[in-house]
């Protein structure tokens, strides 16, 4: 018998593919991959029908290969689980790795594992139970985490370190499916936490750290513990994930941030590892941004990250560019002035190979302009806008310029007819954009708020009404004609020719329906100017020529489609015909009577004094909300029914009908004051007894009902967010301005051949600079008389030297009711995924219960005593630890430092007194090699520096040297010699450059493998058959982390 | 949280598909060919992160990528994980590779994709990362095989015969010839 199963297996094997054979086989086949595929599937589903496990588990390993090219291979499933069920590890790991690849939650094939996979768990072995988990994490469904939950739960708390790693890692699937799980096994899971293995504890950091991503609030409490955990910790990756926590959890305790700062900037200052120091910077930033006031000496820590942010950019590792440029955009936001000094080097970026790294300098552009360098920067963008091959590129670029430009009110742009030439410009590149409309925005908006610039504006509009064609449909280009149209007829007093214009305007082209419509508006605008000034010149004959040719011109718009265009042409036509009735009639008297005066009737006068009237008064620009300025009119009730109520005719509808009605209550006796309407009084009783509920139910109603209504007004978000901006740079004098360092008439003389129009405007305003410098003679070109004239109105209080003075004015009083600012914008809602699991784990969970301190500490402070305070003590504790190895003689600077500590952490200052003290004996952390040695200088430095007194800082200098000797003597030297005054930036600097070295070191060491890669790659371009020997190379970068 | 593992090799051939999150086949075919798109346009020169993939996941979703000689490895992962730690975890991928394969080529991922799956599953487990490092992982890969090898004893010793003449250094042609199933007679045969 056995000698037959023996017998049969050896026949079997023999003939049998294996692996090896099935993929030597697929690339033998290349030109009929597919068919071979096939063959090899049928005699696997041959292999799948016999008893032995061997070839089963053989043939269930090929499968997964074959799945990987992209097969269906869930027919198979059963024969998958019963491999999973098979006693020996080989095809243990085989059939759950078959399972992970292809299993989906969902499949009912899942109901027949469970038993099976609790028996795995509670397997002797801990393979068995490590491959089971693995294969688990990948196709639980809720029903097999809602069975094996306790199993995994014991599993936890296994004497096998490697189970506990994988059993906590594995909670989390489980919680994300069976979200009651979370309760029960969240004491276990902060156990965890403090587990004596490293990898568990990273296990349960990671955890932890994706339920709080989710939902922070909840996870507030275990703060301390990760605070521990961060000061203690050496493994870099478990610091990186507490650091992303914290992150995430400073926006909602602020007093959790300045804890951090502290522990932060030293390991800022300690750590080697890129990654790390990426994460603290980031963490920082979000604290600083929680914590914008309140904070005595922020700007040292927001100094710091921007230091090093420059290092990572100045990097010649792209990555860390790319990260340095993404987290100095973080800073932009609420601490400009600190990015504006670094703008030398993101407006380098702006020229780098790396796609991804121009979109991150762009980013930053917005906070880098100012008005000397706006017309330089735009050009660069325009010219790389030429160079782009990619449209959502392109599309980016325009955006960003539009953005730049029109910021704060146009508050860089000093020059408008350069901003509409651009403007211009960027309609007729030839790829298009989908960002027409925005164009169109633009160009209307400058044209209203900058009078000045609109003989200018028409001129051009006139132009590109003439030459723009509608080319592809696929951008949005188009749209610029609606407001090139609008500007031309609202201003056609600007208008040399008008008559030109309304030719242009009249042409038959194909257009969409409402860029039509908006020409024959305007050509009706353009036809009273017209007509007003033959009524001036007396010149009937004219008048009747320009009415017969527009209404012969206009029918053409008569038959348009588009009903708006329709009836807009055929009004315009009704109206002209009136006026060519009374001209006609008098045409024919005047024909009979040549010799009398040739008077226009007094009733064609009135018409078109009238149709003048229609398009008189200048429209200023109106802010969103202006709509709250016009007062309620007198015996206006606007809770009153227009029309009656419809009747009920439902018994479901009635309790709708009643909220309706309650709500008109509730809104007449809050709201504006004007009496409800007499049928409601009869149920104001029931309006009584609202409960909170009811209440916000009839919010969230009304709240639906307006954002549906086209009646309401909404606030745009984005006029909302220019307003923003606006706020940031009230103070705009105080930026300090860095001269770029570009020979622009270099540049400009190379490239005559290719200057465009708008390219006139900053060779004359660098023109301009230059004459200012040589002998500050301000000589105006005779040309520029129209420019000269507006000088008069620019106010030169706000200019520093050498800035290029506005030419133009803008406009910027908006229509705006008191007490309304722009920015109160209203909706706020961030948008859910209904899907998103995280949604059930928002559980409240009783950390209160096992870690009362813990809860106390954060967020109530000052009655726990002792025991709150000892996280905040513990990072006290580990720098005093280091002071206590200085010199005695430096007594008085320690005290002083001490009393700053007092100072600058208000919230320890019941513990400063004596813990310091207390812990210095009962708290020695362990030195770890990362954290000790470095740290104990910068951290002193950085609680120091900020307060001592200047007699103190040379005193400080040299005992800088002494600490930084070893680490870069060179370095500190050239510091010192170079007369820094802050002491900070010098020790900085001494950290950076240590920090550059070491970089540069591995950076060698990676050329070098590059270029054997490069090398080898080179020589199996020519040798294709060798290509996939070739060896990966692999012992290339640093691994910093691990 | 990792998304996906997804090694290809430069013209784009899938070498190993790791999903952390399901999808069907047809569905990982597509996100691998975007993916290999998207990267395979960049230079070696440029950053390792990208945005988008529209397939995978929306606005939080990176991928970041190395490029080893002939192999793509890319990592699609959410912002909970650190970009430059990521990078790490790549390198840590590779060169517990490079130890359990002695010099890895692309070659040895072809043809032991199980293998490599065996190690992948020691550094990442269900989309969030396990170990890194690489003692401890190149310990529980050997005590694995460990008992892999035991397993085997004697009633492999047909099959590694079988392998041993297959891998022996024939001419394809020869080893591809399909002999013709023996009579049923043959194998129903009874000693």
């Amino acid at each position: 018998m056995a000698l037959k199963k023996v017998k049969g297996n050896f026949f079997e094997r023999m003939f049998d593919k294996n692996l090896t054979d099935l993929v030597r086989g697929i690339r033998n086949n290349k030109d009929n991959e597919a068919k071979y595929i096939s063959t090899c599937i049928e005699e696997i589903k041959q292999e799948l029908r016999q008893d032995n496990i061997s070839v089963k588990c053989n043939a269930v390993a090929k499968l997964t290969y074959i799945q990987m090219l992209g097969y269906d291979i869930s027919w198979a499933g059963f024969n998958i689980i019963e491999v999973m069920s098979s006693s020996r590890f080989t095809c243990k790991r085989i059939g759950y790795l078959a399972a992970s690849q292809c299993f989906h939650p969902d499949s009912e094939l899942l109901m027949l594992t469970t038993n099976m996979i609790r028996k795995d768990l509670n397997s002797q072995n801990q393979y068995d139970a490590g491959v089971a988990l693995s294969g688990l994490s990948c196709f639980i469904s809720p029903d097999l985490s809602r069975d094996l939950a306790n199993d995994i739960m014991t599993l936890m708390s296994s004497t096998k370190p490697y189970l506990r790693m994988k059993a906590v890692l594995m909670m989390y699937k489980v919680f994300l499916r069976y979200p009651e799980a979370l309760r029960p096994a969240f004491p276990k899971l902060k156990e965890k936490l403090e587990d004596p293995d490293p990898g568990v504890q990273s296990a349960a950091v990671n955890v932890i750290c994706e339920l709080a991503r989710k939902n922070p609030k909840n996870y507030l409490p275990l703060a301390p513990i990760f605070f521990k955990l961060m000061t203690t910790s050496t493994n870099n990756w478990m610091l990186i994930k507490i650091i992303k926590l914290f992150g995430a959890l400073t926006p909602l305790e602020p007093r959790l941030g300045k804890k951090l700062i502290e522990p932060l900037t030293n390991l800022i200052h300690s750590t080697s590892a890129m990654s790390l120091l990426y994460e603290c910077i980031n963490t920082v930033i979000a604290v600083l941004i929680s914590i914008s006031s309140g904070m005595p000496n922020h700007s040292a820590s927001i100094q710091l990250c921007v230091q090093k942010l420059r290092i990572l950019i100045e990097d010649s590792d792209q990555n860390l560019k790319y990260l340095g440029l993404l987290a100095m955009s973080k800073i932009l936001k609420t601490h400009p002035k600190s990015v504006q000094a670094h703008k030398d080097l993101i407006l380098a970026c702006l020229d780098d190979k790396d796609e991804s790294i121009r979109l991150r300098a762009l980013d930053l552009l917005y906070g880098m302009v100012s008005k000397k360098n706006l017309m330089e920067i735009v050009k660069r963008l325009l010219g790389h806008m030429e160079r782009a091959e990619g449209s959502a590129y392109r599309d980016e670029l325009l955006y960003k310029v539009i953005e730049i430009c029109g910021q704060s009110s146009y508050l860089y742009v000093t020059n408008f007819e350069w901003y509409l030439t651009v403007l211009v410009e960027l309609i007729q590149l030839e790829a298009g954009s989908r960002h027409g409309r925005l164009i169109a925005e633009q160009l209307l908006d400058v044209a209203i708020r900058v009078p000045v610039v609109r003989q200018f504006a028409v001129n051009e509009m006139t132009n590109l009404l003439d030459t723009f064609t509608v080319s592809a449909q696929s951008n949005s280009m188009y749209e610029v004609l609606y407001a090139a149209a609008w500007i031309v007829g609202e201003f056609a007093g600007e208008l040399e020719d008008a008559e030109k214009t309304l030719n242009i305007l009249l042409r038959p082209r194909q257009l969409p329906g409402h860029i039509q419509g908006v020409y024959v508006q305007n050509v009706i605008k353009l036809f009273a100017r017209l007509a007003t000034t033959c009524l001036e010149l007396q010149d009937l004959p004219g008048l009747v020529r320009l009415c017969d040719h527009v209404l012969d011109k206009l029918q053409h718009f008569n038959g348009s489609s588009d009903i708006e265009v329709q009836e807009r042409a055929n009004s315009a036509c009704m109206l002209i015909e009136m006026l060519r009735n009374q001209l006609s009639t008098t045409n024919d008297a005047i024909a009979l009577d040549t010799t009398t005066e040739g008077g226009i009737p007094p009733l064609a006068i009135e018409i078109v004094q009238e149709m003048t009237l229609l398009f008189a008064g200048e429209l200023i620009p109106v802010a969103p909300k202006a709509q709250r300025k016009v007062p309620l009119p007198d015996g206006l009730d606007l809770d009153e029914w227009i029309n009656a109520p419809p009747p009920e005719d439902a018994a479901s509808s009635s309790s709708s009908e009643h909220d309706k009605d309650e709500l008109f209550v509730s809104a007449s006796q809050g709201g504006t004051g004007v009496e409800g309407s007499g049928g409601s009084g009869g149920k104001r009783r029931q309006s009584l007894e609202l409960t909170p509920e009811q209440l916000e139910r009839q919010r969230m109603a009304r709240l639906m009902e307006q954002s549906n209504n086209p009646h309401y007004l909404k606030s745009t978000p984005a006029a909302s967010g220019a307003s923003a901006n606006a706020d940031q740079y009230d103070n705009i004098d105080d930026i300090p301005i860095t001269e770029l360092p570009l020979d622009m008439e270099g540049v400009a003389a190379l490239r005559v051949g290719i200057t465009k129009r708008s390219d006139k405007y900053l060779q004359e305003q660098q023109a301009a600079a230059q004459g200012g410098k040589d002998g500050k003679k301000k000589h105006k070109k005779g040309k520029k008389s129209k420019k000269a004239k507006n000088k008069v109105a620019y106010n030169s209080s706000s200019e520093s030297e050498g800035e290029p003075k506005p030419l133009h004015i803008v406009n910027t009083t908006l229509d705006m009711p008191e007490g309304v600012s722009m920015s109160d914008s209203e909706d706020k809602d961030g948008k859910y995924d209904p899907n998103d699991p995280h949604r059930a784990l928002d559980i409240e969970l009783d950390i209160t219960e096992f870690e009362a301190p813990a809860v106390r500490s954060s967020s109530k402070k000052s009655a726990a005593g002792k025991e709150n305070l000892k996280v905040p003590a513990e990072s006290a504790g580990s720098s005093s630890n280091s002071k206590k190895d200085r010199k005695k003689d430096k007594d008085k600077d320690r005290k002083g430092k001490r009393e700053h500590h007092r100072e600058g952490k208000r919230e320890r200052k019941d513990a400063a007194a004596q813990p310091v003290i207390d812990l210095i004996d009962a708290d020695t952390p362990t030195p770890s090699p990362s954290h000790t040695s470095a740290p104990s200088n910068s951290n002193e430095n950085n609680n120091t520096s900020n307060v001592l007194p200047d007699a103190a800082k040379h005193h400080k200098k040299k005992k800088n040297k002494e600490k930084s000797r070893e680490a870069a003597t060179e370095a500190s030297a050239t510091a010192i010699g170079s007369s820094i005054v802050d002491v900070v930036e010098e020790d900085e600097q001494v950290a950076s450059k240590a920090h550059k070295k070491k970089h540069k070191k591995e950076k060698s060491h990676r050329k070098e493998k590059k270029a054997s890669e490069s090398a080898s790659a080179s020589v199996s371009a020519t040798v294709s058959a060798s290509d996939y020997e070739q060896p990966l190379g692999i012992s290339t970068p640093s691994k910093e982390i691990f | 949280m990792i998304k996906a593992i997804l090694v290809f090799n430069n013209h784009g051939k899938p070498r190993l598909s790791k999903f952390y999150q399901y999808f069907d086949e047809s569905l990982q075919q597509q996100i691998i060919k975007e993916t290999f798109q998207l990267v395979s346009k960049r230079d070696d020169n440029v950053c390792n992160f990208l945005e988008g993939g529209s397939l995978i996941g929306g606005s939080d979703y990176k991928l970041i990528y190395r490029h080893y000689a002939t192999l793509y490895f890319v990592f699609c992962v959410d912002s909970s994980e650190s970009e430059l730690g990521i990078l790490d975890l790549i390198q840590v991928f590779v060169e517990t590779l490079d130890k359990c394969f002695e010099n890895v080529c692309e070659l040895d991922l072809i043809f032991h994709a199980d293998a490599v799956h065996h190690i992948l599953s020691e550094l990442v487990m269900g989309g969030m990362v396990l170990q890194t490092n690489m003692n401890d992982i190149m310990a529980r890969i050997e005590e694995q095989n460990k008992i892999v090898k035991q397993e085997a004893g004697i009633s492999a010793a047909p099959a590694r015969a079988v392998s041993a003449v297959k891998s022996m250094n024939i001419p394809q042609q020869i080893k591809d010839i399909k002999l013709p199933d023996l009579p049923q007679a043959i194998k129903d045969f009874k000693f």
